[in-house]
């Protein structure tokens, strides 16, 4: 528990979230809470996410990652994640097992590329892409779990907003989450 | 204590339950109406004690309610926290073992796998995912059956032995290994005597055989597990004009 529960400066929470091998469905689940988006507003104010386009990750009480770790990239941003966040989350199917992503994962990584760039049907101009720009792709998607510790879990493709409501709350007061069962889903 | 002296009892959880020598812990329980959370086992079939969901602590000792036989005055724990975390323990497996992805799941919402594992209060499988690679047969004309779903309970085996008279099914190998296998020199279940009609085409509990032609019918969201928790409709055969009390009004609160 120890410095977790401190409130961050100025009084509100700060909070980062990222969209990881994700489809942002998790997202815009959290802005279906409607209108308690005024009472969260008091709460927290946002740092990286893709809500304020801000591009810099500051330190935070409490970071959202929705999507599995599926490139290099993703593996900078969580682990970067992890040491400015002190309690990081696990958000919708996809950070929690890996989800539709990591439906690739028993395929091997040279055979997708295969399929997708060079001898799948309709092609032009086929062959990898290697624009040094383009994050290397990792040989399996993983669950954000295998990759950085992290301190709560919400299934759900996509969580509902009731849900995250009660993901944040439970944040917000450091207890652990307890989900009704309707807010209960894998799908 | 009741004044029918011939009626057996134990307790499970603190209440009196009935039982008829022979009744396994299980059979006591559900015939009372109290639900204890199972995958490999079925009423009616025979029981299996393969996979371990049904964790019970009686006497002292975790055993599988499905399996032991219920005794005069047994004391059976069954919703406390421990033996709760060992059903969550026992499905974080079953989830990292297989390729179960709900969001991608005919059978999700359907899926008793996914309902226990709701009951149970499981919010994450945990432990590192396998992710095999397996084989989808989909050579017969009306069932699919995908193997990365399935949990190798044998409802399927037991159902087409004992309920079908054809033994389509078996399991084969040993430890990880072990898969689902069916009766064709070809190893196809399109090459087998298997019909959509089997007990064995209705009887598995996840999304491992399914029948083509009932895909998405029921939209995700309003399945038989999204209306009403499996603890109260786990062992009843859906019936399509049933009027569910919304999942909503439900106290239940999960783990």
């Amino acid at each position: 528990m120890n410095a977790r529960n401190e409130p961050a400066a100025g009084g509100k929470v700060r909070v980062a979230t990222a969209s990881l091998a994700g489809c942002f469905g998790c997202h815009m689940s959290l802005l279906d809470i409607d209108e308690r988006i005024l009472d969260l507003v008091e709460l927290v104010e946002f740092d990286r996410t893709p809500l304020t386009d801000i591009k810099t990750l500051g330190p935070c009480d409490l970071g959202l990652i929705e999507g599995g770790v599926a490139n290099a990239e993703n593996v900078q941003v969580l682990r970067e994640f992890r040491r400015q966040c002190k309690v990081l989350v696990a958000l919708g199917a996809c950070a929690v097992t890996g989800g539709i992503p990591a439906m690739r994962n028993s395929v091997p990584l040279a055979e997708c590329l295969d399929e997708a760039f060079v001898h799948g049907m309709g092609l032009a101009n086929a062959g990898i892409p290697d624009d040094p720009e383009l994050p290397l792709l990792l040989s399996q998607v993983h669950p954000i779990h295998e990759v950085v510790q992290v301190d709560y879990f919400l299934p759900g493709c996509p969580p509902s907003a009731e849900a995250i409501w009660s993901l944040l709350t439970a944040v917000l007061e450091g207890r652990a989450l307890h989900l009704p069962l309707a807010q209960l889903h894998y799908d | 204590m009741s004044n029918e002296q011939a009626q057996s009892t134990f307790t499970l959880d603190g209440r009196r339950i009935p039982f008829e020598p022979g009744q396994t812990i299980m059979d006591a329980a559900l015939a009372a109406g109290v639900y204890i959370p199972h995958l490999c086992h079925k009423p009616g079939y025979a029981p299996h004690g393969s996979c371990r969901v049904c964790v019970v602590r009686a006497d002292g000792r975790e055993l599988s309610a499905c399996t032991a036989p219920a005794a005069a005055d047994m004391s059976v724990e069954s919703e406390v926290p421990d033996i709760r975390a060992l059903r969550v323990a026992v499905l974080q497996m079953l989830f990292a073992e297989g390729n179960h992805v709900c969001p991608a799941c005919e059978a999700s919402g359907n899926c008793t796998l996914q309902a226990v594992a709701y009951h149970c209060g499981m919010l994450t499988p945990r432990f590192p995912q396998r992710f095999p690679r397996r084989a989808v047969d989909a050579s017969h004309p009306d069932v699919i059956l995908d193997h990365n779903r399935c949990i190798l309970c044998e409802l399927c085996v037991r159902a087409s032995r004992d309920h079908d008279g054809k033994r389509v099914f078996a399991v084969s190998g040993r430890g990880i290994a072990s898969k689902l296998i069916v009766d064709a020199p070809s190893g196809q279940l399109g090459d087998t005597d298997f019909s959509a009609d089997d007990a064995a085409a209705r009887v598995c509990p996840v999304g491992a055989i399914l029948p083509r032609d009932a895909a998405f019918r029921a939209p995700i969201g309003r399945r038989r597990f999204d209306v009403a928790p499996v603890s109260r409709v786990g062992d009843v055969t859906p019936d399509p004009d049933a009027q569910w009390p919304a999942v909503d009004a439900l106290e239940e609160v999960t783990a």
